[in-house]
């Protein structure tokens, strides 16, 4: 009845399915570049096969091992085996590598263990293992093996939240001088949520003057905000240092002006306060923006109507004004606090020791003590903290009436 | 016969002349406004605006009447000459404190509160206290009979109800003045006729004086008390509606409001102690009023209203009886809309009563029309 092309079913499904196949390229590019890569590693904060795979037996015996008390002669004899297998395997050093992580020390007496077991020496598994190390003889050396043996685990979660699981199972605070991460967080969260004030500050009367200028003034304007957002964010943090430094342009001119003396030059680079300048300059735009295109929807005529209805400029400005920017508020706010939460290159750059926020922890673990299980989890914390953020703002200001339009 | 109408533009001009013996509300003595210290959007603006009075500026866009309103507002100020009110002047007087009622081209509603808030937000920031707010809330909303609507949104309302409100914030603190902005302009034809006699029937119910600012002839019409013409930022014409239409002093006024024909041509002759001209418009005479000073030999523009030009009246009967072709006729409804070519031109407009059969007319007849003398009048000679 039809021509060959026709697809079946009724018109409806057609144009649905037509219009689906113009955003396949889109969903598929997002699931490739996003979804999966984020899937992956968040999978990794909870899901940990390295050493269940080296040493499953020993494993399935320390199953129903008394914490109490030293492990068998067979669990010994295997753990012995498994440790000659993956060691032929070229494994074991990964194994050690992730015990170590909960106990330290395990990867050196690995390494000396393993040494010992190729020359076959006299006794029984457990005399000889002991023998090499006493630590074999330590409950907590057996209890760090059997906790980084649970393939699906909560133990990176525990640790980015600065606990820690005891040989009895029980979940601990971590001793006073290993807890960082949650200062962490803290430190991120109120220096993000300056940021954004700062940002709030610097941009509501940017913005209203744009929007309240004739349409060619305000695009001109408008460019001179974008620009740095053209210009490459290195040139534009190390500019940063260029002017902050301690024999930097502000120093010198300071100085020149009698402000401070040569020997006061003001450290405002590497620390909290480089960070805080160079990131609320850099996420300006993300500011302003937002509030320009909600200003721009409100009438100029309002000001005047309130005038003419008696207010004076600030009544003006609070009744009338300011509740109708509140999307653009909202708006700008939600982007650079979310922005500036996980923020990594400025505060790398010119942080210093002080100035480094989560992200630059979260890159510690992926690039130089590659636990990625715990950088995963950090930012799966990270980024729990901002869905309670978004919904917070949800209940309190109502997500649809965010101001991108 | 020759007068026989004149006694209506009299009373008229009489009933105005008594406005004047009222002291006036608002005065402007010489305004002028200038945005690039060269062109001037307002020219030596003089305008007294009695209490009570529904003024009117007509004219069209770019004729400065909204400037002018808004330096009255105090949203602008004047570039030279000072604006009164009731004989104080205000120039250094901010908007916020001179107690004028606004309403807006848009209404300029506050969309964030609701329109009780709206209308309750003059009198906050007067410090009135919420009792006698809440009554003056729901005094002013019964007024323009929006009354339950309170706790509604503006965006909520239909357009001819958001009017309502603006009307009412801008009467709610009880200003003795009001000045509208082409309040009408976003609203359907309908509407805006039942809201022209709304405006009305609220101004003739307070004792309260309005400036109203449109470019719709029939919307002044329904509405004033007086109505000034404005052309290049200057007056043209300030007369009562009635008087505008029936003795227009210039060619603009009488093309502006309501409709005219214009013919153009040259004085050839004086009567009646020189109070009639008979023009020659190339090849017809036609007898007319002389509104203006004019001389023998001067150019000027006559102008006729179609509905006093007659088809075919009995020979004699009037002063002025041309021949006549008929070119086109339109149907509508209440009337019939007759172009004619006469004069060398070929839109001359006529109107007839609508009547069954258009009259026995058709297009391409020859037929004769004619008018009175005063019904014609002579005006200053303007490029058509």
């Amino acid at each position: 009845m039809a021509g060959p092309l026709r697809l079946p079913g009724n018109p409806d499904v057609r144009v649905r399915l037509r219009a689906l196949s113009l955003v396949a390229p889109l969903v598929i590019f997002v699931g490739v570049t996003f979804v999966a890569p984020l899937g992956t590693m968040l999978m990794r904060s909870v899901y940990d096969p390295v050493v269940a795979d080296a040493l499953p037996k020993t494993l399935a015996l320390l199953s129903d091992w008394d914490a109490n008390e030293l492990p068998s002669e067979a669990i010994f004899a295997t753990l012995a085996e498994e440790i000659k297998h993956a060691s032929s395997e070229r494994t074991i050093g990964r194994v050690a590598g992730r015990i170590n992580r909960v106990q330290g020390g395990f990867r050196g007496l690995v390494t000396r263990t393993e040494r010992e077991l190729r020359t076959t020496g006299q006794g029984t598994w457990r005399e000889i293992m002991i023998s090499v190390d006493s630590l074999w003889a330590d409950a907590a050396t057996w209890h760090a093996i059997k906790v980084t043996g649970e393939r699906y685990t909560a133990r990176h979660y525990w640790n980015a939240l600065d606990m820690q699981i005891l040989s009895d199972g029980s979940i601990a605070r971590q001793p006073e001088e290993r807890r960082i991460y949650l200062r962490l967080f803290l430190r991120t969260l109120m220096v993000s949520g300056l940021i954004t004030l700062l940002c709030l500050l610097l941009g509501y009367p940017v913005a209203h003057f744009i929007a309240d200028s004739p349409p060619r003034q305000g695009n001109l304007l408008l460019i001179l905000v974008l620009i740095p957002f053209w210009t490459s964010l290195l040139v534009r943090t190390t500019s940063w240092i260029v002017l902050l430094q301690n024999q930097g342009v502000l120093n010198d001119l300071f100085v020149a002006l009698g402000l401070i003396g040569e020997d006061g030059r003001l450290s405002m680079i590497y620390n909290m306060t480089g960070t805080i300048i160079a990131m609320t300059h850099v996420l300006l735009p993300f500011m302003v923006l937002p509030l320009y295109s909600v200003m721009r929807g409100i009438p100029a005529t309002h000001m005047n109507a309130a005038a003419s209805l008696g207010a004076t400029p600030l009544q003006a400005f609070l009744r009338v004004y300011w509740p109708q920017s509140l999307p653009g508020v909202g708006a700008g706010a939600l982007l650079v606090f979310i922005l500036a939460i996980g923020y990594y290159i400025t505060p790398a750059l010119v942080g210093g020791s002080d100035g480094q926020l989560i992200s630059n922890m979260i890159a510690y673990h992926m690039q130089t003590s590659l636990n990625w299980g715990l950088a995963a989890a950090l930012g799966g914390v990270l980024l729990v903290g901002v869905l309670i953020l978004y919904m917070v703002y949800e209940r309190l200001i109502g997500i649809d009436r965010i101001g991108l339009r | 016969m020759l007068l026989n109408r004149e006694h209506t533009s009299s009373t008229i001009l009489k009933d105005a002349g008594k406005l004047d013996q009222v002291p006036a509300h608002v005065q402007f003595r010489g305004v002028s406004k200038t945005y690039d210290g060269q062109i001037k959007v307002v020219k030596d603006f003089d305008l007294n605006i009695h209490t009570g009075e529904f003024v009117t500026l007509l004219g069209p866009s770019g004729s400065g009447k909204t400037t002018i309103l808004m330096m009255l507002a105090g949203f602008q100020a004047p570039s030279s000459g000072e604006i009164l009110l009731e004989g104080r002047p205000i120039h250094d007087l901010p908007a916020r404190k001179r107690g004028i009622g606004m309403v807006f081209q848009n209404y300029a509603l506050f969309p964030h509160m609701t329109v009780g808030a709206n209308l309750s937000f003059p009198l906050e920031v007067r410090g009135m206290n919420s009792l006698e707010r809440k009554e003056r809330v729901l005094r002013a909303l019964k007024l323009v009979r929006l009354d339950g609507l309170s706790d509604r949104k503006p965006g909520q309302l239909s357009g001819g109800q958001q009017q309502r409100v603006a009307i009412a914030r801008a009467l709610v603190f009880e200003p003795s003045l009001v000045l509208m902005d082409e309040p009408l302009g976003a609203l359907d034809r309908s509407l805006r006729e039942e809201m022209q006699y709304e405006i009305r029937r609220i101004h003739r119910s307070l004792d309260v004086t309005i400036v109203y600012v449109t470019h719709d002839q029939q919307e002044a019409m329904v509405m004033s008390d007086r109505i000034a013409v404005l052309r290049d930022g200057m007056i043209d014409q300030i007369e009562v509606p009635e008087g505008l239409y029936e003795a227009p002093t210039s060619a603009f006024v009488a093309r502006f409001i309501g409709e005219s024909n214009q013919l153009h041509g040259h004085v050839s002759a004086m009567f009646e102690q020189d109070n009639v001209c008979e023009v020659d418009t190339g090849g017809e005479m036609i007898r007319a009023l002389k509104v203006s000073p004019c001389h023998v030999g001067d150019q000027v523009t006559l102008s006729i209203r179609p509905e006093r030009v007659k088809m075919n009246p009995e020979s004699g009967r009037y002063t002025n009886e041309i021949s006549a072709t008929v070119e086109d006729l339109t149907f509508l409804g209440d009337q019939l809309r007759i172009r004619l070519a006469t004069c060398g031109r070929d839109d001359f407009l006529a109107t007839i009563p609508n009547v069954v059969g258009h009259g026995g007319l058709v297009e391409g007849d020859a037929v004769r029309i004619g008018w009175t003398v005063v019904d014609c009048r002579v005006l200053n000679y303007e490029q058509p």
